[in-house]
Protein backbone atom coordinates (compact mmCIF):
# COMPACT_ATOMS: atom_id res chain seq x y z
CA UNK A 1 0.00 0.00 0.00
CA UNK A 2 3.03 2.22 -0.07
CA UNK A 3 1.86 3.34 -3.51
CA UNK A 4 -1.09 5.09 -1.92
CA UNK A 5 1.12 6.74 0.58
CA UNK A 6 3.45 8.11 -2.03
CA UNK A 7 0.58 9.61 -3.96
CA UNK A 8 -1.08 11.04 -0.90
CA UNK A 9 2.03 12.79 0.34
CA UNK A 10 2.73 15.68 -2.03
CA UNK A 11 6.05 16.63 -0.54
CA UNK A 12 8.23 14.00 -2.21
CA UNK A 13 6.66 15.10 -5.48
CA UNK A 14 7.67 18.64 -4.68
CA UNK A 15 11.17 17.50 -3.87
CA UNK A 16 11.40 15.51 -7.09
CA UNK A 17 10.27 18.49 -9.10
CA UNK A 18 12.89 20.55 -7.34
CA UNK A 19 15.50 17.94 -8.16
CA UNK A 20 14.59 18.00 -11.83
CA UNK A 21 14.72 21.77 -11.82
CA UNK A 22 18.16 21.78 -10.23
CA UNK A 23 19.41 19.25 -12.71
CA UNK A 24 18.29 21.45 -15.59
CA UNK A 25 19.92 24.48 -14.09
CA UNK A 26 23.17 22.70 -13.39
CA UNK A 27 23.26 21.61 -17.02
CA UNK A 28 22.53 25.16 -18.08
CA UNK A 29 25.20 26.70 -15.94
CA UNK A 30 27.88 24.25 -16.86
CA UNK A 31 30.56 25.80 -18.94
CA UNK A 32 30.24 26.17 -22.70
CA UNK A 33 31.24 23.13 -24.63
CA UNK A 34 29.77 20.75 -22.14
CA UNK A 35 26.31 21.38 -23.56
CA UNK A 36 27.18 19.02 -26.35
CA UNK A 37 25.17 20.94 -28.93
CA UNK A 38 26.86 20.88 -32.29
CA UNK A 39 26.99 24.31 -33.87
CA UNK A 40 28.31 25.08 -37.31
CA UNK A 41 31.85 26.29 -36.95
CA UNK A 42 32.13 29.95 -37.80
CA UNK A 43 35.89 30.10 -37.47
CA UNK A 44 38.72 28.47 -39.32
CA UNK A 45 41.61 26.66 -37.76
CA UNK A 46 45.16 26.90 -39.00
CA UNK A 47 46.36 23.83 -40.79
CA UNK A 48 49.33 22.09 -39.35
CA UNK A 49 52.22 23.74 -41.08
CA UNK A 50 54.90 21.46 -39.76
CA UNK A 51 54.80 17.85 -38.65
CA UNK A 52 54.17 17.41 -34.95
CA UNK A 53 57.09 18.79 -32.98
CA UNK A 54 57.37 15.43 -31.30
CA UNK A 55 60.60 16.19 -29.54
CA UNK A 56 59.79 17.60 -26.12
CA UNK A 57 61.80 20.57 -24.95
CA UNK A 58 61.93 19.02 -21.54
CA UNK A 59 65.14 17.18 -20.76
CA UNK A 60 64.18 14.90 -17.88
CA UNK A 61 61.58 12.19 -17.52
CA UNK A 62 60.28 13.79 -14.33
CA UNK A 63 59.66 17.06 -16.14
CA UNK A 64 57.90 15.29 -18.97
CA UNK A 65 55.68 13.55 -16.47
CA UNK A 66 54.89 16.83 -14.76
CA UNK A 67 54.10 18.34 -18.16
CA UNK A 68 51.79 15.48 -19.02
CA UNK A 69 49.91 15.73 -15.72
CA UNK A 70 49.48 19.45 -16.29
CA UNK A 71 48.37 19.07 -19.91
CA UNK A 72 45.72 16.59 -18.77
CA UNK A 73 44.20 19.36 -16.62
CA UNK A 74 43.98 21.81 -19.50
CA UNK A 75 41.31 21.90 -22.13
CA UNK A 76 41.97 22.27 -25.82
CA UNK A 77 40.23 25.45 -27.00
CA UNK A 78 39.49 24.12 -30.47
CA UNK A 79 38.36 20.55 -29.92
CA UNK A 80 36.53 21.33 -26.76
CA UNK A 81 36.17 17.87 -25.35
CA UNK A 82 39.83 16.98 -25.52
CA UNK A 83 42.63 17.83 -23.18
CA UNK A 84 45.63 19.76 -24.31
CA UNK A 85 47.60 16.55 -24.02
CA UNK A 86 45.32 14.60 -26.34
CA UNK A 87 44.55 17.20 -28.97
CA UNK A 88 46.10 17.21 -32.37
CA UNK A 89 44.99 20.75 -33.23
CA UNK A 90 47.63 23.25 -34.28
CA UNK A 91 46.68 25.62 -31.49
CA UNK A 92 46.97 22.84 -28.93
CA UNK A 93 50.48 22.11 -30.18
CA UNK A 94 51.34 25.80 -29.79
CA UNK A 95 49.94 25.85 -26.29
CA UNK A 96 51.82 22.68 -25.33
CA UNK A 97 55.01 24.32 -26.49
CA UNK A 98 54.09 27.42 -24.51
CA UNK A 99 53.51 25.33 -21.38
CA UNK A 100 56.85 23.56 -21.86
CA UNK A 101 58.65 26.86 -22.20
CA UNK A 102 56.98 28.24 -19.10
CA UNK A 103 58.06 25.12 -17.21
CA UNK A 104 61.62 25.60 -18.39
CA UNK A 105 61.39 29.20 -17.24
CA UNK A 106 60.77 27.80 -13.77
CA UNK A 107 57.10 28.64 -13.41
CA UNK A 108 54.97 26.54 -11.09
CA UNK A 109 51.90 24.61 -12.26
CA UNK A 110 49.63 27.22 -10.68
CA UNK A 111 51.46 30.03 -12.41
CA UNK A 112 51.16 28.28 -15.75
CA UNK A 113 47.45 27.72 -15.22
CA UNK A 114 47.02 31.37 -14.24
CA UNK A 115 48.89 32.37 -17.39
CA UNK A 116 46.44 30.45 -19.56
CA UNK A 117 43.35 31.51 -17.59
CA UNK A 118 44.40 35.13 -18.00
CA UNK A 119 44.27 34.66 -21.78
CA UNK A 120 41.56 32.09 -22.36
CA UNK A 121 39.47 32.26 -19.21
CA UNK A 122 38.41 29.50 -16.82
CA UNK A 123 37.33 27.51 -19.83
CA UNK A 124 40.85 26.13 -20.26
CA UNK A 125 40.67 24.43 -16.89
CA UNK A 126 39.06 21.02 -16.83
CA UNK A 127 38.46 21.62 -13.16
CA UNK A 128 36.91 25.08 -12.94
CA UNK A 129 37.54 26.85 -9.64
CA UNK A 130 34.77 27.13 -7.07
CA UNK A 131 33.51 30.69 -7.45
CA UNK A 132 30.32 32.71 -7.80
CA UNK A 133 29.35 31.41 -11.24
CA UNK A 134 30.37 27.80 -10.61
CA UNK A 135 29.12 27.01 -7.12
CA UNK A 136 25.93 25.45 -8.46
CA UNK A 137 27.99 23.36 -10.85
CA UNK A 138 30.10 22.08 -7.99
CA UNK A 139 27.46 21.80 -5.27
CA UNK A 140 24.47 20.91 -7.46
CA UNK A 141 25.15 17.16 -7.45
CA UNK A 142 25.42 17.16 -3.67
CA UNK A 143 22.22 19.15 -3.36
CA UNK A 144 20.52 16.61 -5.64
CA UNK A 145 21.90 13.79 -3.52
CA UNK A 146 20.50 15.47 -0.43
CA UNK A 147 17.11 15.95 -2.08
CA UNK A 148 17.11 12.31 -3.17
CA UNK A 149 18.06 11.13 0.30
CA UNK A 150 15.30 13.27 1.81
CA UNK A 151 12.72 11.84 -0.58
CA UNK A 152 13.85 8.32 0.14
CA UNK A 153 13.81 8.93 3.89
CA UNK A 154 10.32 10.46 3.77
CA UNK A 155 8.94 7.65 1.67
CA UNK A 156 10.45 5.09 4.01
CA UNK A 157 9.13 6.86 7.05
CA UNK A 158 5.69 7.30 5.55
CA UNK A 159 5.68 3.66 4.57
CA UNK A 160 6.73 2.44 8.01
CA UNK A 161 4.45 4.78 9.93
CA UNK A 162 1.50 4.34 7.60
CA UNK A 163 1.53 0.61 7.07
CA UNK A 164 -0.73 -0.51 9.92
CA UNK A 165 -3.18 2.37 10.46
CA UNK A 166 -3.35 3.23 6.77
CA UNK A 167 -4.33 -0.34 5.88
CA UNK A 168 -7.60 0.10 7.64
CA UNK A 169 -8.22 3.35 5.79
CA UNK A 170 -7.21 1.93 2.45
CA UNK A 171 -9.36 -1.13 2.99
CA UNK A 172 -12.33 1.02 3.86
CA UNK A 173 -12.02 3.10 0.76
CA UNK A 174 -11.81 0.14 -1.58
CA UNK A 175 -15.54 -0.66 -1.73
CA UNK A 176 -16.23 2.89 -2.85
CA UNK A 177 -13.98 2.37 -5.80
CA UNK A 178 -15.43 -1.05 -6.59
CA UNK A 179 -18.29 0.71 -8.32
CA UNK A 180 -15.97 1.12 -11.24
CA UNK A 181 -15.10 -2.51 -10.72
CA UNK A 182 -12.08 -4.19 -12.20
CA UNK A 183 -9.98 -7.17 -11.33
CA UNK A 184 -7.64 -5.07 -9.22
CA UNK A 185 -10.21 -4.55 -6.48
CA UNK A 186 -10.14 -8.02 -5.04
CA UNK A 187 -6.41 -8.19 -5.29
CA UNK A 188 -6.05 -4.88 -3.51
CA UNK A 189 -8.41 -5.94 -0.75
CA UNK A 190 -6.43 -9.10 -0.39
CA UNK A 191 -3.26 -7.06 -0.48
CA UNK A 192 -4.32 -5.15 2.60
CA UNK A 193 -4.39 -8.40 4.54
CA UNK A 194 -1.25 -9.84 3.08
CA UNK A 195 1.69 -9.24 5.40
CA UNK A 196 4.02 -8.39 2.49
CA UNK A 197 2.95 -5.50 0.27
CA UNK A 198 2.88 -6.42 -3.40
CA UNK A 199 4.47 -4.16 -5.98
CA UNK A 200 1.81 -1.91 -7.47
CA UNK A 201 0.64 -2.76 -10.95
CA UNK A 202 -0.40 -0.10 -13.47
CA UNK A 203 -4.00 -0.89 -12.73
CA UNK A 204 -3.37 -0.26 -9.02
CA UNK A 205 -1.77 3.08 -9.73
CA UNK A 206 -4.60 4.13 -12.01
CA UNK A 207 -7.15 3.18 -9.38
CA UNK A 208 -5.23 5.01 -6.68
CA UNK A 209 -5.22 8.11 -8.83
CA UNK A 210 -8.95 7.87 -9.33
CA UNK A 211 -9.47 7.48 -5.61
CA UNK A 212 -7.49 10.58 -4.86
CA UNK A 213 -9.36 12.73 -7.28
CA UNK B 1 -3.01 20.43 -2.89
CA UNK B 2 -4.80 18.62 -5.69
CA UNK B 3 -4.26 21.54 -8.08
CA UNK B 4 -0.58 21.58 -7.18
CA UNK B 5 -0.24 18.06 -8.57
CA UNK B 6 -0.95 19.44 -12.03
CA UNK B 7 0.45 22.92 -11.81
CA UNK B 8 3.78 21.94 -10.34
CA UNK B 9 4.86 19.49 -13.06
CA UNK B 10 3.67 22.00 -15.66
CA UNK B 11 5.76 24.74 -14.08
CA UNK B 12 8.78 22.46 -13.80
CA UNK B 13 8.32 21.43 -17.40
CA UNK B 14 8.06 25.04 -18.52
CA UNK B 15 11.21 26.03 -16.67
CA UNK B 16 13.23 23.10 -18.01
CA UNK B 17 11.85 23.62 -21.51
CA UNK B 18 12.86 27.27 -21.35
CA UNK B 19 16.40 26.35 -20.31
CA UNK B 20 16.72 23.77 -23.06
CA UNK B 21 15.19 26.04 -25.70
CA UNK B 22 17.41 28.98 -24.81
CA UNK B 23 20.35 26.58 -24.76
CA UNK B 24 19.84 25.88 -28.45
CA UNK B 25 20.90 29.41 -29.28
CA UNK B 26 24.02 29.27 -27.20
CA UNK B 27 27.14 28.69 -29.24
CA UNK B 28 29.45 26.44 -27.22
CA UNK B 29 32.34 27.77 -29.29
CA UNK B 30 31.75 31.26 -27.96
CA UNK B 31 34.19 31.27 -25.10
CA UNK B 32 33.83 34.48 -23.11
CA UNK B 33 37.12 36.34 -23.21
CA UNK B 34 38.62 37.33 -19.88
CA UNK B 35 40.37 40.19 -21.69
CA UNK B 36 37.32 42.43 -22.08
CA UNK B 37 37.91 45.57 -20.05
CA UNK B 38 41.61 44.74 -19.68
CA UNK B 39 44.54 46.43 -21.40
CA UNK B 40 45.28 44.99 -24.83
CA UNK B 41 48.52 42.99 -24.52
CA UNK B 42 51.41 44.94 -25.95
CA UNK B 43 53.51 43.44 -28.70
CA UNK B 44 56.07 44.33 -31.29
CA UNK B 45 55.74 42.43 -34.55
CA UNK B 46 57.22 42.78 -38.04
CA UNK B 47 55.10 44.68 -40.52
CA UNK B 48 54.02 42.18 -43.15
CA UNK B 49 54.72 44.44 -46.12
CA UNK B 50 58.08 45.61 -44.72
CA UNK B 51 59.48 42.93 -42.43
CA UNK B 52 62.41 45.08 -41.37
CA UNK B 53 60.01 47.40 -39.54
CA UNK B 54 58.12 46.52 -36.42
CA UNK B 55 54.78 47.82 -35.25
CA UNK B 56 53.30 48.06 -31.78
CA UNK B 57 49.79 48.99 -30.59
CA UNK B 58 51.37 51.99 -28.86
CA UNK B 59 51.23 53.66 -32.28
CA UNK B 60 47.45 53.91 -32.01
CA UNK B 61 47.23 55.31 -28.47
CA UNK B 62 44.43 57.81 -28.26
CA UNK B 63 42.52 56.22 -31.12
CA UNK B 64 39.71 53.69 -31.19
CA UNK B 65 40.70 50.88 -33.51
CA UNK B 66 39.97 47.32 -34.57
CA UNK B 67 42.38 44.44 -34.37
CA UNK B 68 41.38 41.77 -36.87
CA UNK B 69 42.98 38.35 -36.52
CA UNK B 70 43.10 36.52 -39.83
CA UNK B 71 45.24 34.27 -42.00
CA UNK B 72 45.48 33.46 -45.67
CA UNK B 73 44.64 29.84 -44.79
CA UNK B 74 41.40 30.95 -43.17
CA UNK B 75 38.29 30.41 -45.27
CA UNK B 76 35.96 32.18 -42.85
CA UNK B 77 38.15 35.27 -43.21
CA UNK B 78 37.25 35.48 -46.88
CA UNK B 79 33.62 35.72 -45.84
CA UNK B 80 34.17 38.82 -43.75
CA UNK B 81 36.75 40.40 -46.01
CA UNK B 82 34.31 42.43 -48.20
CA UNK B 83 32.77 43.83 -45.01
CA UNK B 84 36.18 45.00 -43.83
CA UNK B 85 36.96 46.45 -47.27
CA UNK B 86 33.75 48.49 -47.11
CA UNK B 87 34.55 49.66 -43.62
CA UNK B 88 38.05 50.70 -44.67
CA UNK B 89 36.61 52.72 -47.56
CA UNK B 90 34.39 54.62 -45.14
CA UNK B 91 37.56 55.50 -43.22
CA UNK B 92 35.65 55.51 -39.97
CA UNK B 93 37.98 53.38 -37.90
CA UNK B 94 41.52 52.09 -38.41
CA UNK B 95 41.70 48.31 -38.85
CA UNK B 96 44.92 46.56 -37.95
CA UNK B 97 45.42 43.09 -39.39
CA UNK B 98 47.14 40.42 -37.35
CA UNK B 99 48.25 37.77 -39.85
CA UNK B 100 48.06 34.88 -37.42
CA UNK B 101 50.15 31.78 -38.05
CA UNK B 102 50.62 32.84 -41.64
CA UNK B 103 53.70 33.29 -43.81
CA UNK B 104 54.11 36.95 -44.87
CA UNK B 105 54.31 36.07 -48.59
CA UNK B 106 51.00 34.20 -48.35
CA UNK B 107 49.39 37.09 -46.50
CA UNK B 108 50.56 39.58 -49.11
CA UNK B 109 49.36 37.44 -52.04
CA UNK B 110 45.96 37.06 -50.37
CA UNK B 111 45.59 40.80 -49.78
CA UNK B 112 46.61 41.55 -53.35
CA UNK B 113 43.88 39.23 -54.56
CA UNK B 114 41.06 40.30 -52.22
CA UNK B 115 41.98 43.88 -51.34
CA UNK B 116 43.71 45.32 -48.30
CA UNK B 117 41.43 46.98 -45.75
CA UNK B 118 44.16 47.26 -43.12
CA UNK B 119 45.95 50.40 -41.99
CA UNK B 120 48.81 48.08 -41.15
CA UNK B 121 49.28 44.33 -41.19
CA UNK B 122 51.65 42.61 -38.78
CA UNK B 123 52.84 39.01 -39.04
CA UNK B 124 52.49 36.69 -36.07
CA UNK B 125 54.03 33.66 -37.72
CA UNK B 126 54.49 31.67 -34.50
CA UNK B 127 51.10 32.62 -33.10
CA UNK B 128 52.60 33.96 -29.87
CA UNK B 129 50.71 37.24 -29.89
CA UNK B 130 47.59 35.28 -30.77
CA UNK B 131 48.02 33.34 -27.52
CA UNK B 132 48.43 36.60 -25.57
CA UNK B 133 45.13 37.76 -27.02
CA UNK B 134 43.45 34.44 -26.25
CA UNK B 135 42.87 33.75 -29.93
CA UNK B 136 41.61 30.24 -30.62
CA UNK B 137 40.60 30.49 -34.25
CA UNK B 138 40.28 32.98 -37.05
CA UNK B 139 38.76 35.40 -37.66
CA UNK B 140 38.52 37.20 -34.35
CA UNK B 141 38.06 40.93 -34.00
CA UNK B 142 38.90 43.14 -31.02
CA UNK B 143 37.70 46.68 -30.44
CA UNK B 144 40.35 48.64 -28.56
CA UNK B 145 39.81 52.13 -27.15
CA UNK B 146 42.10 55.14 -26.92
CA UNK B 147 43.45 54.05 -23.55
CA UNK B 148 44.43 50.70 -25.02
CA UNK B 149 41.65 48.78 -23.29
CA UNK B 150 39.91 45.90 -25.08
CA UNK B 151 36.23 46.81 -25.16
CA UNK B 152 34.70 44.12 -27.31
CA UNK B 153 35.66 40.84 -28.90
CA UNK B 154 33.89 39.13 -31.75
CA UNK B 155 34.57 35.51 -32.66
CA UNK B 156 33.86 34.53 -36.26
CA UNK B 157 33.32 36.65 -39.36
CA UNK B 158 32.30 40.28 -38.90
CA UNK B 159 28.89 40.82 -40.49
CA UNK B 160 27.39 44.12 -41.69
CA UNK B 161 24.74 43.74 -38.96
CA UNK B 162 27.31 43.33 -36.23
CA UNK B 163 29.20 46.32 -37.56
CA UNK B 164 26.18 48.61 -37.75
CA UNK B 165 24.43 47.47 -34.62
CA UNK B 166 27.29 46.82 -32.26
CA UNK B 167 30.86 47.59 -33.26
CA UNK B 168 30.46 51.05 -34.82
CA UNK B 169 28.00 52.45 -32.24
CA UNK B 170 30.33 51.25 -29.49
CA UNK B 171 33.36 52.71 -31.28
CA UNK B 172 31.60 56.08 -31.67
CA UNK B 173 30.63 56.05 -28.03
CA UNK B 174 34.22 55.31 -27.02
CA UNK B 175 35.63 57.94 -29.34
CA UNK B 176 33.25 60.55 -27.87
CA UNK B 177 34.13 59.86 -24.27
Amino acid sequence: MNTHRRLVNPRPRLARSLAALLLGMVAWLSLPGTTGIAVAQSQSQPAREAPTPAASLLPTQAERERFHALAEELRCLVCQNQTLADSDAALAADLRREVEELMLAGRSDDEIKAYLVQRYGDFVLYRPPLQRNTWLLWLGPFVLLLVGATVWWRVQRAHRAGLRPADAGAGASVPAASASGGPGTAAARGGARTPEPQPASDADLERARRLLD
Amino acid sequence: MKALRFILPAVVFAVIAWFLLAGLDRNPRDIPSPLIGKPAPDFSLPVTHDLARTWSPQALRGKVWLLNVWGSWCSACQVEHPVLNDLARSGEIPIVGLAWKDMPENSIAWLRRLGNPYSVVVSDVQGRVGIDYGVYGAPETFLIDGAGIIRYKHVGPVTPELLQQKLLPLARELAAS
